[in-house]
């Protein structure tokens, strides 16, 4: 079984931290998602995971064994990589293939020419031919065994990559931004290949992205690093419904949360004035949690800035009164359009309204949100 | 104006062809007269008028003579062991000290490559004292090691495939390392094959320098039975050098000659090689 513990991850670059003690726990057959602006350090985690890099304090442990000090082979992870890092010089068979040899064959065996007229290489090399084949069918490239990586479309070294990735079994599969080099169309289509391959195959998987609606969409928790730091880990939806940090908000969800410095509800009390906590210094909430009215006095507003028609939405872009902030919100495409530069009124939610204080940790909720 | 155009840039391409023939007439030059000398008879070699063609045509007795009078087979045989054991060592310790600069990381290592910068500095002429005393204390002047030890850690070598290794993405070799690879399988099946054009390079260098390396090979070697090529035609010079000039020049033709033809096989390759690596 392959839960892998994280305790107290630290690790730097010379001067620089990158992982400032990270503690986190994955479950065995778990799809988990570390998501975080590029330079967060979730990517060091993975390859720390991996072995590729030694942390500089803390423990890893995979399946209940510290492993620590291990090598990567012997961690009984696969990895898959942002450029594929397929072999260009191997056909796709033998990129397959190289993980099953490497572990099979004795070192003699896998000598060139002399390692061919050992006993008992002939018998191992079918074997590995036979699960080599069912990992390409499985990943639909079995027809491009015979070529070279340079000759695949990217979608396509994207699936020997998965291939060469999982034809070992591994308990545990790391991926790090394994679509980001693909084009819009193809990464949502991979995406569903990869959580589908996740249900088939029920091993652990960690899958490290910048991209949050991925880790929205796939996993069945999100760990939200930020700045080196686990900032929260949740189911997705949690995460976009409570965010315990103002990061952890304006990471997740698109279009961003609309967060406004508390001043700017000041002259707007009647409506807000008996919730808020004294520490409060930001107020957010999401696109939907407020409705556009006729200005009225009394309630926040602005003027309409931009129009987004997404078709199955609008996204409205109102400028507060004094100018200096924008927030967004979600209307339906039915509702009486909108024009530019026209002043509307905004009654927020005050049920899914979230407070943040001066260093952006959640306080003073109105009220728990329901689940 | 558009009348004019076409006008100048054929006037220029001619020039630029000009040019390009000059300086590859000039550089030509010596070799054509090598030949042409190679077919001479020895009065017609220091006659005042130059003919490119000989009017009497010298070139079998030349030829016989090039390959009869010295055991000239003896000396291409020599070139090509040492050459070949040459360069194969040079890879044996250039590739895995050019992994470690360029893909493992420990303390020290940017000392070691400047020191590796030091020594593509200092002229090989530099050493030779110090080398001539080492193999002799060791009991080693006038052997194939003579030849050979002297130049298997080359600093341009290291250099030149360190600077390649490193533009090899470090994903690969973790993924390697994942796929179970120790790191001189690593070296072995990802880095070398990944690196053919770089490993071409370094060898028509080496096997080059070392083919035509005149000035080691006289002060390490004195046997004709292990002369390389560069060191056997002396002999020739060593008689009467105007009897048997033609015969000298033959000499030379046979010995360049090999160059040439690995040079022309090899430059198909060379760039078949850049042009299917692909790094995903």
């Amino acid at each position: 079984m392959a839960e892998i513990e994280l305790r107290g991850i630290e690790k730097r670059y010379g001067e620089v931290p990158v992982l400032k003690g990270v503690s986190l726990k994955i479950q065995d057959g778990e799809f988990l998602t570390l998501v975080g602006p590029s330079g967060c350090g979730k990517s060091t985690l993975l390859r720390i995971i991996a072995g590729l890099e030694d942390q500089d304090a803390g423990e890893v442990s995979v399946g209940g064994r510290t492993v620590d000090g291990a090598r990567p082979k012997d961690r009984d992870v696969a990895m898959v990589f942002q450029s594929y890092a397929l072999y260009p010089h191997l056909t796709v068979f033998d990129n397959i293939a190289l993980p099953l040899r490497t572990r099979r064959l004795s070192f003699a065996q896998r000598l060139p020419l002399i390692g061919g007229l050992l006993p008992g290489r002939t018998g191992i090399e079918k074997t590995i031919r036979v699960e080599v084949e069912q990992a390409a069918a499985m990943l639909d490239v079995a027809h491009l065994l015979h070529r070279k990586p340079g000759q695949l479309s990217g979608g396509q070294r994207q699936r020997v990559a998965l291939g060469r990735a999982m034809v070992r079994h591994p308990t545990v599969f790391l991926m790090d931004e394994p679509l980001s080099n693909l084009d819009a169309k193809l990464r949502v289509q991979m995406r569903a290949e990869i959580t589908a391959l996740h249900r088939r195959l029920g091993v652990t998987f960690v899958y490290v992205t910048h991209d949050q609606s991925e880790a929205m969409t796939m996993a069945d928790r999100v760990a939200v690093v930020i700045g080196g730091e686990l900032l929260q880990v949740g189911p997705p939806d949690e995460l976009y419904r409570d965010p315990r940090d103002l990061k952890v908000a304006e990471m997740i969800g698109s279009p961003k949360i609309n967060v406004v410095a508390r001043g700017h509800w000041a002259d707007d009390r009647p409506i807000l004035s008996a919730a808020l906590a004294p520490q409060t210094k930001h107020l957010a909430f999401r696109p939907e949690a407020a409705v556009l009215t006729t200005p009225t006095a009394g309630l926040p507003g602005g003027t309409v800035t931009d129009l987004e028609n997404l078709g199955s939405d609008i996204f409205v872009h109102v400028a507060l009164r004094d100018g200096s902030e924008t927030v967004v919100i979600r209307t339906a495409p039915d509702e009486p359009r909108l024009s530019l530069g026209r002043a509307v009124g905004l009654k927020v939610d005050a049920a899914r309204l979230l407070q943040f204080d001066e260093a952006g940790r959640r306080c003073g909720d109105i009220e728990q949100v329901a689940a | 104006m558009s009348a004019h155009r076409p006008r100048r840039r054929l006037a220029g391409r001619i020039a630029r062809h000009v040019l390009l023939v000059a300086s590859a007439a000039f550089a030509l030059l010596p070799f054509v007269w090598m030949v042409s000398l190679s077919l001479k008879p020895p009065d017609e070699i220091f006659q005042p008028d130059f003919h490119l063609w000989p009017q009497s045509f010298h070139g079998v007795e030349n030829y016989r003579v090039a390959l009869t009078a010295a055991p000239m087979l003896r000396f291409l045989l020599n070139g090509a062991f040492v050459c070949a054991v040459i360069f194969a060592l040079q890879l044996v310790i250039c590739v895995p000290c050019a992994y470690a600069l360029a893909k493992l990381r420990f303390r020290g290592r940017d000392t070691l490559f400047s020191a590796v910068l030091v020594g593509l500095l200092v002229p090989p002429q530099a050493l030779a004292i110090p080398h001539f005393v080492l193999l002799y204390v060791f009991g080693l002047l006038d052997t194939y090691a003579a030849l050979i030890l002297p130049w298997i850690i080359s600093a341009f070598g290291i250099f030149l495939l360190r600077q390649f290794f490193r533009s090899i993405p470090d994903e690969i070799i973790h993924a390697a390392r994942l796929d179970g690879l120790g790191e001189f399988e690593i070296i072995w099946r990802i880095m070398m094959p990944m690196s053919a054009p770089a490993l071409a390079a370094f060898g028509i260098f080496s096997v080059v320098a070392h083919w035509n390396d005149l000035f080691w090979p006289l002060i390490a070697v004195r046997s004709e039975e292990i002369s390389t090529p560069a060191l056997g035609i002396l002999l020739f010079r060593d008689d009467e050098a105007g009897q048997f000039l033609g015969a000298l020049m033959a000499g030379a033709t046979i010995i360049v000659a090999p160059l040439l033809l690995a040079f022309l096989f090899a430059q198909r390759r060379f760039i078949d090689g850049l042009a299917t690596t692909a790094m995903k």
